[in-house]
This record gives C-alpha cells, sequence and structure tokens, in this order.
C-alpha cells in the first residue's frame, strides 16, 4: 500500500515503499535522534520501519516511509491510516532544553496522549515509550537503587520537569486502560556516546565542567549502542510494565570528569540559591538550572527487574564510554 | 585519588587484611551508595592509630560477627562524635575471623553537607532509609546500627550508660530478612567528649540535631567494644508489642556487654 500524502500539509513527506505489506510494520518517533537510528539498525530485518520525526524528515535507507509531522497535527493520523502499524516506538521526546516549557508540555504530554489514542484506534499491539531516570527527582533523602515503585518527586522538585513526570502517568494510566496497548515505558540512566546531545553527553564532550563544590553524586552512564540493544530486546517482546534501564556499574560525577579529561568549574554549594543562579546566569545548556541538584543528590536506579526480563547486559564499560569523550578532546 | 588516600600511611600489613575483604563493587571501585574501596582502605589505614594508640581499644568477641552473609551489628550510641562508629566499623573491616566492609546508618541531613557526606559514602556510611537497609541487607552486607540516633549519641554525661529508646525499624528488616542481630557494647565513648549540658540555641542556629557544651577536645579513654552472640528472631506476622519485646531482648543483651565492659575496666583511661 502506498503512503497518501495528504497536499494541504507540506510538513508532511513520505519517501519510498518497499516490503508490500509483509512484514509487520513499526513507527518509530524521534526518527532523526542517534539512538533511534541505531534502534531502527537492529530492527530492520525483523519490521518494516516508519520512521517519524517533528524536527526534519529522517534520511533513513532502511526504513519503508518517513514523515516529518506534529503528533499535535491532525494529518498525524494518517500515518495510521495508510499503514497497518503493529508496535510503536517512542522516542521522539523533547529534552528541557529544546523548547519552552509550554512548548514541551504540549509536544509530550498533549502529543504522546494523541499518539496513544491513534494506537487504542488502530489496534496497535506494543507501544514503547523512552522516559527518563530525572522523574524520581534528586533528592538528598533518596536511597540507592531506586526501584520502579518509587514516587516520582521530580515535579515537586521543578517545574521543568513536569511534563517528564505527566508523561508517565498518561503512559500508566493507557498501561492498566488498554491492556492490550501493551505499554512499555523504559526509565534510563544517563545515555551518552557517540551523536548523543543530551546535558550529560554535552557537559562530558566540553573541556570545563561545573562542579558543585563538595559534592560528587553517584552516577550510571548508558552507551548508546547498549540502550539501542535495550530497546530493541524490549522491542522483540510485546511485554507490559515500567522498567528502569542501567548497568551494574556507578562511578562518581567528580571522577567521570577526571575520566574524560574535563576541567573542574567549581561552583560554590552555598547557599543553595547560588548554583542555580550561576547556572541561569552562565546560560549553560549543560548544566540547566532545573538539573543542578542531579549534580548535588546521587538518584541510582535499580535496573534489575530490566536486566532479568530481557537478558539485558550492557556490552560498554564506563572506562569505554569515558574514553570516547576523553579522545574527542585530543 | 580521594584526598583520604594521599593522607593515609602506607601499611603493608594492613593492606594484606583489606585484600581478603570480599565486598563486591563495580569497574571504578565504587559501590550504587557511593562507597569506595580505595576511600575505604585509606580511612582504615587512617583510623589505625586513632583505634590502636588513642583510645588503645580492646575488642572481644569479634568472632560473633558472622564472617560473610547479611547482618544486623547492633550498638549503643553516645559521645557527641560517631567515634563509637569509626571504632566499630575500625573492628570490623579488620575483624581477624573475616574483615568485612561496615555499613553504617547515618542521619539523613549528612548528603546535604558538603564533602561530608561524599566522605562518609566514600568510606562506606549510608543514610538510614529503610530502602537502603533492604537493598544492602539483600546484598549480604554488614550494617551497622545504633537504633538510639540522636537520643544516644547526644545525650548529657548524667544519663551515660542509660540506654536511650531503641526505633523498632532494625527489628523489622531484621526479622524480613532473616538477619542476625549481633549486640554491641560500647564502653569508653561516653566518657570521650563527657558533656554537661546543650544549647538548644545554637543547635537551631547551626541547624543541628543537638549543640554540646562541653570541652573542645576529645579525651583519649580507653574503649573496649564487646560483641555478643548473634540473636535470630521468626519473620512472623507478629503485633508492634511482640516487635517491641524482641527490641527488649536485644537492650538487653546489649546491657550485658556493657555491663561486662564496665565491670573489667580498671579506670576510664586505663
Amino acid at each position: 500500500m502506498k503512503p497518501q500524502i495528504p497536499e494541504e500539509n507540506p510538513d508532511t513527506e513520505i519517501t519510498h515503499t518497499q516490503n508490500g505489506g509483509r512484514r509487520p510494520q513499526l513507527l518509530v518517533t524521534g526518527a532523526g535522534g542517534a539512538l533511534a537510528q541505531r534502534v531502527i539498525q537492529r530492527l530492520k530485518h525483523h519490521y518494516d520501519i516508519i520512521a517519524l520525526d517533528f524536527r526534519h524528515r529522517p534520511e533513513i535507507q532502511a526504513c519503508s516511509a518517513s514523515y516529518c509531522v506534529q503528533f499535535t497535527k491532525r494529518e498525524f493520523e494518517d500515518i495510521f491510516r495508510n499503514h497497518n502499524i503493529e508496535a510503536v516506538i517512542h522516542l521522539g521526546r523533547i529534552s528541557a532544553f529544546e523548547q519552552s516549557r509550554s512548548s514541551r508540555y504540549n509536544a509530550n504530554v498533549i502529543g504522546t496522549k494523541k499518539l496513544l489514542d491513534l494506537c487504542v484506534k488502530y489496534d496497535v499491539r506494543a507501544v514503547q515509550i523512552l522516559s527518563t531516570y530525572h522523574v524520581y527527582g534528586a533528592h538528598p533523602y533518596n536511597p540507592a537503587l531506586i526501584e520502579e515503585e518509587a514516587p516520582l518527586k521530580a515535579a515537586e522538585l521543578t517545574m521543568d520537569l513536569v511534563d517528564s513526570v505527566e508523561l508517565e502517568n498518561l503512559a500508566a494510566i493507557y498501561l492498566w486502560k488498554y491492556p492490550s496497548l501493551n505499554v512499555c515505558v523504559l526509565r534510563p540512566c544517563n545515555i551518552v556516546g557517540p551523536g548523543i546531545n543530551n546535558t550529560m553527553s554535552r557537559l562530558l564532550s566540553r573541556h570545563y565542567a561545573p562542579w558543585v563544590v563538595g559534592f560528587s553524586p553517584m552516577m550510571q552512564f548508558l552507551h548508546v549502542d547498549d540502550m539501542a540493544d535495550a530497546v530493541a530486546a524490549s522491542a522483540h517482546r510485546h511485554q507490559r510494565g515500567v522498567f528502569n534501564v542501567a548497568p551494574e556499574d556507578w562511578v562518581a560525577y567528580t571522577r567521570a570528569l577526571d575520566e574524560c579529561n574535563c576541567r573542574k568549574v567549581p561552583i560554590p554549594p552555598v547557599p543553595d540559591t547560588v548554583p542555580k543562579f550561576i547556572s541561569n546566569l552562565l546560560g549553560w545548556r549543560s548544566f540547566p538550572r532545573y538539573l543542578v541538584n542531579y549534580f548535588k543528590y546521587p538518584v541510582v536506579i535499580d535496573g534489575s527487574l530490566f536486566r532479568e526480563t530481557f537478558g539485558f547486559q550492557p556490552q560498554y564499560s564506563p572506562r569505554e564510554l569515558f574514553a570516547h569523550y576523553r579522545e574527542m578532546k585530543n | 585519588m580521594s584526598i583520604l588516600s594521599r593522607l593515609a600511611p602506607q601499611d603493608d600489613d594492613l593492606e594484606e587484611v583489606l585484600k581478603t575483604m570480599n565486598k563486591p563493587v563495580g569497574s571504578m571501585h565504587y559501590d550504587p551508595w557511593g562507597f569506595n574501596k580505595d576511600t575505604n582502605h585509606a580511612a582504615v589505614a587512617l583510623f589505625k592509630w586513632m583505634y590502636e594508640r588513642y583510645f588503645r581499644v580492646e575488642a572481644t568477641g569479634l568472632d560473633n560477627i558472622p564472617a560473610s552473609g547479611r547482618c544486623l551489628l547492633i550498638g549503643n550510641h553516645s559521645g557527641q562524635l560517631p567515634i563509637d562508629a569509626m571504632l566499630l566499623g575500625y573492628a570490623v573491616a579488620t575483624n581477624p575471623h573475616g574483615p568485612r566492609a561496615p555499613r553504617a546508618m547515618i542521619e539523613r541531613f549528612f548528603p546535604s553537607v558538603p564533602f561530608l557526606g561524599n566522605l562518609m559514602n566514600q568510606i562506606g556510611a549510608v543514610v538510614g532509609d529503610p530502602i537502603n537497609c533492604r537493598k544492602l541487607l539483600e546484598n549480604e552486607e554488614a550494617i551497622l546500627v545504633f537504633p538510639e540516633g540522636i537520643r544516644g549519641a547526644g545525650k548529657p554525661f548524667s544519663k551515660r550508660y542509660q540506654l536511650q529508646r531503641f526505633g523498632s525499624g532494625f527489628m523489622h528488616l531484621a526479622m524480613e530478612h532473616q538477619a542476625p542481630v549481633v549486640p554491641v557494647g560500647i564502653v569508653g565513648c561516653e566518657e570521650s567528649v563527657p558533656t554537661p549540658a546543650h544549647s538548644k540555641l545554637l543547635a537551631r542556629g547551626l541547624g543541628l540535631p543537638y549543640f554540646p557544651l562541653t570541652l573542645p577536645v576529645v579525651l583519649p579513654t580507653r574503649v573496649r567494644i564487646h560483641v555478643g552472640e548473634p540473636l535470630y528472631f521468626p519473620n512472623d506476622d507478629v503485633s508492634e508489642a511482640q516487635v517491641s519485646q524482641y527490641v527488649d531482648q536485644v537492650k538487653d543483651a546489649i546491657r550485658e556487654q556493657l555491663s561486662t565492659g564496665l565491670e573489667n575496666r580498671k579506670g576510664v583511661f586505663q
């Protein structure tokens, strides 16, 4: 079936079809990102991939079709009309530094609701949603090895992460209300590595990195290839649930900076408002005001449920991850 | 390399003992709670002088501490500063019957204190949260708990060797995870920082749980650590009243160890 292009929608574009509908069709959102591209490479032999990105039309050879469309636009439904989508991998979450708070809310919460409604309407059999460990919130009372059932305290600590928590709440509602949708939420730790442009990856790739003096929280890092393996492993099984994704390896923040050859820029820790003020003043995207507490207090997650359920074992050690950033600077 | 690692004296004999400590850590020598093998070993090397020379600690019953597997070491708390925890920690880390990395439960305000919170985590201390304690027991670790908390550490000299109210959280965890409870009586720390009174005003102003009005020195009292035989409690669905009775059994066992220590000592400094 050839996808139809609504003429009145210049944002929606379709490239080509290859399959003729023999293999199951998989919609990947945020397909232009480094993680999505790796996921697509891992799944292209099992699925016909339909790539979608709201920023630009993804140019990926392995895809049957690719689109550039906003989730909140009416044309978004045409993708479901034109394809027999069996599963969705929703990686198209806007990071907090990318747009304004209200735009993010619209895209991440309202847009995801639209996506989930369409999944229900068109009998999609599995939906994977990429979340983040940030939803747990960084707090001095945090225990280590936070499990999936722990309260999501990020919204209490900063308004800038409300959309991340709301997205999770939304996923949880669809998880129990529509069991046949097989919603699977993945909450990874810091994803880093080649092509990744999130806060932590940007920070480790800099020559100078902020250090809130006297604090060095424990952190977890996952190579983008390992995360792609994790997404691919869970995509093969229509497993419902919420899963932390993290290795069984931990590093203190300042040690990570040393390993990446980052010079530490000391930030006075007291009073509490000083690091946030400095973050605002300097406009560092890799050290945003709302994430300052994540550089003070640990948010160490327990990834054992995911590892046991999907037989997942990361291939990259922290040293190998840091070597990438060290080599970037040489 | 941490500051402690730079300060710690080289001690090959101690290093040999610590090498036999079976503490699982990640590839960069950390565990999820921030324990760092290198910093822990450096701290033990630094404590050695305090343990052997300053407080001249005499420890008995160390063979009662299981050489492996989960356990809770429950002790009396005293002395305004956590010196008792440090000395018991050293005794556990260098136990000739099987050295272990001791995991002391600390107050929740520590992670907010720059440098100190991280340093304590790297040495092995963990915020006293039931989830942390559960996970550590599942990890087959040896946990040091002082159930009196600040009630014990901050009590005035007039109440020395009188056990204050014990929280019952440790007992619930011991029952649920079938962990042996090892009673520990620590004699000598009560007199190391004799405190006739406290200032509530200064404590409030500095955001501390208490502020002792005392000498600005820690006296070189002789410390005795007496470790009793492990106690086991059934994992039954019992009432809080029954749990309180179990807690009282532990208190009695600690009192017994304290009595032995007090009877055996010839003086506070001897």
